[in-house]
């Protein structure tokens, strides 16, 4: 389980698997999908291409994440 | 107001003003073994105040109202002044504490650690730990476990134990009656009576104890025990505080790292002896 208090918005939030990974790979630069799809299955050997995408869309409705 | 006392608490002070005699003196009463307020700067004011002037005398109703309030609150009648003071505190707590995350729970101590017994209302919470306190716990607290963000220790909070219906009897046979304050009937919770904690207890209120183990009592089903997992738990624990959310940041780092230190498991059972047995149990595993 991964706890996260998000500053901003004063919320809490409990992320599963892969939510923390996306949100650690996307801590440095910003990354299409595809990158971000790469970079999970290197560094954090995540490779549902399917989960990463609910993940990814539940983080930006959740203000976690954001599209540029 | 017309009649007015000063109270305190562990860490917290209140003053308690009334449009009639008789909650005051019944509040004083139910609290003279506690030991003076250090300051007469109390942390939070009550008022029981009359729901219209004229009900100061006719079928006199009480509401109640202090540095918070709830609109929606039902006035109760003065019979139950005691329980409208007792009702306004733990209102007062609960929306205005800043200084200490608030968990809804009991708790007791030790050998320096903390026992906290969280649940809805009729889990046996409240009985188990006066019963705890009958067998040479220290009784932290019954309403709240205050639980200072900095350090992460149990601040006691030892109000009177609200015991209602069966609870009653079940804690007056192991105790003289001049432990406890006057029965209140057919209260909006039922029969109704409070229990003054031990001596021990209250000369000790400003003692914290570090937290050991948490459990999830439930009464009135066969005994067994489950580890409730650290996810289960944190969930619980937000809906089971008060100002989790108004701490901010300074909530979320204390219920993480209490929950990430101190084991959590949810009991079953059928009486009192046999809770008490586990625990026991339990307490030598964790504590």
């Amino acid at each position: 389980m991964t706890l996260l208090y998000h500053r901003p918005s004063g919320q809490t939030h409990i992320l599963v698997e892969p939510a923390p990974q996306i949100l650690d790979a996307l801590s440095g630069a910003a990354l299409t999908e595809a990158e971000l799809l790469t970079t999970l299955g290197f560094d954090f050997e995540v490779t549902q291409a399917e989960a990463i995408g609910e993940r990814l869309s539940e983080l930006l409705a959740a203000g976690l994440v954001t599209a540029t | 107001m017309r009649h007015s006392t000063t109270i305190g608490c562990g860490p917290i002070t209140f003053r308690i003003g009334s449009d009639w005699a008789a909650p005051i003196a019944a509040i004083d009463a139910l609290y003279a073994p506690y030991p003076k307020p250090v300051s007469c700067i109390p942390h939070f004011t009550v008022r029981l105040e009359a729901t219209a002037w004229w009900r100061r005398w006719v079928a006199p109703s009480i509401a109640i109202s202090g540095d918070f309030w709830l609109p929606e609150a039902a006035p109760l009648p003065l019979s139950m002044g005691l329980l409208a003071a007792e009702m306004a505190m733990n209102l007062q707590v609960a929306l205005g504490e800043r200084r200490f995350l608030l968990l809804h729970a009991a708790s007791v101590e030790k050998d320096g650690k903390a026992l906290i017994l969280t649940g809805e209302s009729g889990s046996g919470k409240s009985t188990l730990a006066a019963l705890l306190a009958l067998k040479g716990w220290r009784f932290l607290g019954d309403e709240f476990a205050l639980i200072e963000p900095a350090t992460g220790m149990i601040h006691p909070f030892p109000r009177p134990t609200s015991l209602k219906n069966e609870a009653i009897a079940a804690v007056m046979t192991r105790l003289p009656e001049d432990r406890f304050g006057p029965l209140l009937k057919a209260t909006p919770k039922g029969d109704l009576r409070h229990l003054v904690p031990p001596l021990e207890s209250l000369v000790q209120m400003h003692e914290p104890a570090l937290p050991a183990l948490l459990l999830y009592p439930t009464y009135g089903a066969a005994s067994t025990t489950r580890d409730v997992g650290k996810a289960e738990n944190f969930v619980r624990l937000t809906q089971a505080s008060t100002n989790y959310v108004a701490l901010g940041e300074a909530g979320f780092g204390a219920l993480t790292r209490f929950v990430d230190l101190v084991p959590a498991i949810a009991i079953d059972y059928p009486d009192s002896d046999t809770a008490l047995r586990i625990v026991n149990r339990l307490w030598k595993a964790h504590g």
